[in-house]
């Protein structure tokens, strides 16, 4: 009993990753159908959104490269969906270089029949500097970006004929995998006044909260969870719905490891005491 | 009698103007006084007096040439389209709104001379109000640009669009209505926007930088005339020879990484002090350190310093520049390369120093299983929980300011170790006085603290 | 000499960033965008002999015949083709699109999931009783990760009675909740501060010259 107890505290690591495959694998197969409750903190980007008259325009950040995708696409797609739903114009872009590509594919995958490129949204695509790009945008847009990623002069687009600054946009949404909300809440939120909804990490979400209870921003979506809550309030289905069966078995099973372990650990303290005392 | 058959005609007249049915739009309405005449009021509101006659069919007139005085005419639009409203209510739909008034225009403080705050009174009828839109001219008889809009229940513009510093500009307001009527404010002016050498809103930080560099340069005077100050024990940080130690005696090298943060990083710099006095002490024991840069710029900072200890410790001709190279400045391409280097070399030693982003938990879980030592110290607190969990020692956020203080045991950086503390000391006293006065009502403190 | 004009250098550009924080008058307007500009021009000088420095080391190992070479010629490889694909059709091209599509986005998904494997094993590890504060983190990591998932709510509703259920709908996420608003938070916000004072003691030793490690002078 003691060996078996000793193997359990000390068990090999590729027996943890083998079970961890199977609780994220086996649901995806065959979903059990959680249901998310959806929290304030995203309820709170759902309805500034909702209550935007059509018309008016949004710019979504998306500051992410391809290892946040899991999380932070989902949300990225479930916004993109509420805006074109409701007429809200989108102008997209991001900071990071090595999502330039993502954003678009983002853009198009979202618009799909409903939006149309250069009426509806555009996307401006990736410009070096972080500071630099957020503060000259609240000045002139088309000043950062003469183009958009496509290359088409932005003068040509007709929905930025009404679109020349921040006093022209409703909200920012950055969906970030960094740590960029916090440079476009100094200065797009603090300088400019304007609003910003952040979409983050589930790890980084916890560092925003200071943010959120000083109304520095007006929401927040966090990790897979905050997006499949996003997507149930526009009422699709996406890939962050579907991580969630995986993303509650894999929990709980790391529960249950935590809990061997502590009993395991304690048995083998008793164990050393008594032998000690022997 | 003539007399009383005149008036008698003029009330039948009028009397059959009146029951006239107003269904067609309508631009205004005029009351007749004495000399108005149809041909006129067409001049007026078409630009072309032959549609007097539009006016006279759509009123009913009988006889342009006898209207009387103090009869409502209306003026049909051009079109005029017919339409079902009441005729008070198309009445009380043209009639102009109340524009806004008070409006003043200022150069807008602590700023670089390219603004200008305009405010104003709301307009009575602001909740018929779609927008107000500001208009901008440099004189103040005309040639007025619409420079922004903002929505009704709004009494306040910034206007940062194309000005220049000293120029004048004058001002005015604009409330329209969802049907396009507008009503224009005074004009306001001149105003001259003007840069000020000092910006107020940050003045508490001006304040707090002065007060805490002060306390800290007051410490770092006193640790040069000779005083001694006490700092407690951070285990990672004595844990730092131990794990040169081990590695010499294992015969294996030592990892260090300064995180994925470029040169600009105040954490970055933090990790290349401590690369300074961890490369001085591996050199003395001809213990080779592998760094895997993240950043060129930061590569060639870490072989100077690699180079420089290598040179205080006597020992130049065991330097490999080689060991000290760039990898991708792509964060998990990083990652695969320095996970791969630990598999391979299986460093005895690992030291994470600087700012580390989702990759820490892959590099501290892989350095474990090569059973190396790893001390780890980042100011980034949402990786600090992930190091706690797979490295044997974390320097938690200013502790890995505080570590090269800690292992040269300079003076000096003793003396701003211990003028740190002070100010913090500060802090936490204006955040106890706070919070209590807080909950008594006063917000001074809290005032003073925002930035506006 | 030799090391007092960096130091100098570095004490005027330090103080110069310090004073056009507070003035926004001209010539100070606009210096912190400038200054950044050069920076990334400066840093743009730095990615060739990083460029070459990568170079160097995988052509060694490829002529040495190290056990490694393999990888030297897949990052080779690697190089050129993004390399030429995105000079000949651009790197908006579909060629381009396709790889880095089908390529680099499968790898680093793949190097980030391998977090879901690496937190369970290092949970296992770590998380035990030895102290109370491993005891407190241990149990404020069971509560935050059974609450964040829909099976927490789920269970809950399910497992309590109707009298538990009445005064707390979902506890999990309220105790989660808190953890995150009022404990986390505070010591967020103290790690925050203590690295805040840390960054301007660390600058103003570098500035003045008490730090220089920088500069390869050693101590």
């Amino acid at each position: 009993m003691a060996d078996f107890i000793k193997k359990i505290a000390n068990i090999d690591r590729r027996y943890i990753f083998i079970l961890i495959a199977l609780t994220v694998i086996i649901p995806l197969l065959f979903p059990i159908g959680m249901p998310v409750t959806e929290t304030k903190e995203v309820m709170a980007v759902y309805d500034y959104i909702e209550k935007l008259p059509q018309g008016s325009a949004i710019l979504v950040a998306m500051d992410y490269d391809p290892a946040a995708l899991a999380e932070v696409y989902p949300m990225t797609l479930a916004v993109f969906h509420h805006a074109f739903s409701r007429k809200i114009k989108v102008v997209g872009m991001t900071l990071w270089n090595t999502g330039a590509a993502l954003g678009e594919l983002a853009m198009r995958e979202a618009a799909g029949d409903i939006a149309r490129v250069g009426e509806d949204y555009v996307y401006l695509g990736y410009v070096v500097g972080d500071v630099n790009v957020i503060m000259r945008m609240g000045e002139d847009i088309s000043a950062v970006y003469p183009t958009d990623y496509g290359g088409k002069p932005l003068a040509e687009s007709p929905m930025m004929k009404g679109i020349k600054n921040y006093k022209d946009i409703a909200l920012i949404v950055d969906i970030a995998a960094g740590a960029t909300p916090e440079l476009w809440v100094a200065y797009a939120g603090d300088m400019f006044k304007k609003d910003i909804a952040v979409g983050c990490t589930a790890v980084s979400a916890v560092g925003y909260y200071p943010f959120l209870n000083t109304k520095q921003i007006i929401g927040l979506i966090g990790g897979m969870k905050g997006a499949a809550e996003y997507e149930k309030l526009v009422k699709s289905r996406g890939t962050a719905t579907a991580g969630m069966d995986s993303q509650s078995i894999a929990h709980i099973l790391i529960i249950l490891l935590i809990i061997i372990a502590n009993i395991s650990y304690f048995v083998m303290r008793r164990k050393d005491k008594l032998l000690k005392k022997a | 009698m003539i007399l009383l058959m005149g008036l008698a005609s003029a009330g039948s007249l009028r009397a059959q103007i009146e029951k006239r049915d107003v269904n067609f739009e309508i631009l205004g309405t005029v009351t007749m006084k004495k000399g108005d005449i149809l041909w006129n009021l067409a001049r007026r509101y078409y630009g072309d007096p032959l549609k007097w006659t539009l006016i006279k069919e759509k009123n009913k007139i009988p006889d342009e040439r006898t209207i009387p005085i103090g009869i409502v005419i209306y003026i049909p639009t051009v079109e005029a389209k017919k339409i079902e409203k009441k005729v008070e209510e198309i009445i009380a739909e043209k009639k102009a709104f109340a524009p806004v008034t008070s409006v003043t225009a200022s150069d807008t403080p602590s700023d670089d001379g390219k603004s200008v705050t305009i405010t104003w009174e709301l307009s009575p009828d602001d909740d018929k109000v779609s927008q107000y839109e500001i208009l901008r001219s440099s004189t103040a008889s005309g040639g007025f640009e619409p420079v922004g809009q903002v929505p009704a229940k709004t009494n306040q513009y910034v206007d940062e669009r194309d000005l220049i510093r000293g120029n004048e500009y004058y001002y005015k307001v604009r409330a329209t209505d969802k049907r396009g009527i507008s009503a224009d404010s005074q004009v306001f002016g001149p105003v001259k926007p003007v840069a000020q050498w000092f910006n107020e809103k940050y003045k508490f930080i001006g304040i707090a930088a002065i007060v805490f560099c002060g306390i800290i340069i007051y410490c770092i005077y006193h640790a040069r005339r000779g005083q001694e100050f006490f700092v407690r024990r951070i285990a990672g940080i004595e844990a730092v020879d131990e794990a040169i130690g081990r590695a010499t005696e294992m015969g294996r090298s030592i990892l260090f990484l300064t995180g994925l943060s470029g040169i600009g990083s105040i954490s970055t710099l933090a990790g290349l002090n401590i690369l300074s006095r961890v490369a001085r002490r591996a050199a003395e024991y001809d213990t080779p350190v592998l760094i895997p840069a993240c950043d060129p710029f930061v590569m060639v900072v870490e072989r100077e310093i690699v180079k420089g200890a290598h040179i205080d410790a006597g020992k130049l001709d065991t330097y490999k520049e080689d060991n000290i190279y760039f990898v991708s400045d792509d964060q998990f391409a990083y990652v695969a390369a320095v996970d791969g280097l630990m598999l391979r070399e299986r460093p005895a030693a690992i030291f994470y120093m600087g700012y580390f982003f989702a990759e820490s938990l892959i590099l501290a879980e892989t350095g474990n299983s090569t059973g190396a030592i790893q001390i780890a110290g980042t100011d980034s607190d949402t990786q600090l929980p992930f190091f706690i969990a797979a490295c044997d020692y974390t320097l938690i956020g200013e502790e890995l300011y505080a570590a090269s203080a800690y292992l040269s045991r300079e003076p000096l950086l003793l003396g701003s170790l211990k003028g740190q503390d002070w100010s913090k000391l500060v802090l936490i006293a204006a955040i106890v006085v706070g919070v209590i006065l807080e909950s008594f009502g006063i917000h001074w403190v809290s005032h003073f603290f925002s930035v506006p | 000499m030799k090391l007092r004009v960096p130091l100098i250098l570095c004490f005027l550009c330090g103080l110069l960033m310090i004073v056009q924080f507070f003035i926004p008058h001209p010539p100070f307007t606009n210096m912190y965008e400038k200054l950044l500009d050069w920076a990334i021009i400066i840093s743009i000088f730095t990615i060739v002999i990083g460029l070459s420095s990568l170079i160097k080391l995988h052509y060694t190992r490829i002529a040495r015949k190290t056990p490694e070479r393999p990888y030297s010629v897949v990052v080779f490889v690697g190089m050129a083709v993004m390399a030429t694909v995105g000079i000949i059709n651009g790197v908006n091209g579909k060629e381009f699109e396709w790889l880095f599509k089908n390529v680099q986005v499968p790898m680093q998904a793949t190097m980030f999931s391998l977090l879901a494997f690496f937190i369970a094993s290092a949970a296992y590890r770590a998380f035990r009783a030895r102290t109370l504060e491993a005891t407190l983190m241990l149990v404020a990591a069971i509560v935050v990760m059974f609450a964040r998932v829909p099976i927490g709510s789920f269970l809950w509703q399910h497992i309590m009675p109707d009298s538990v259920l009445q005064w707390r709908e979902n506890l999990p996420e309220d105790v989660a909740g808190w953890i995150f608003n009022v404990p986390s938070m505070a010591a967020r916000r103290a790690i925050l501060l203590g690295v805040s004072l840390g960054a301007v003691a660390t600058s103003l030793k570098i500035m003045l010259g008490i730090e220089r490690s920088y500069t390869g002078s050693g101590e």
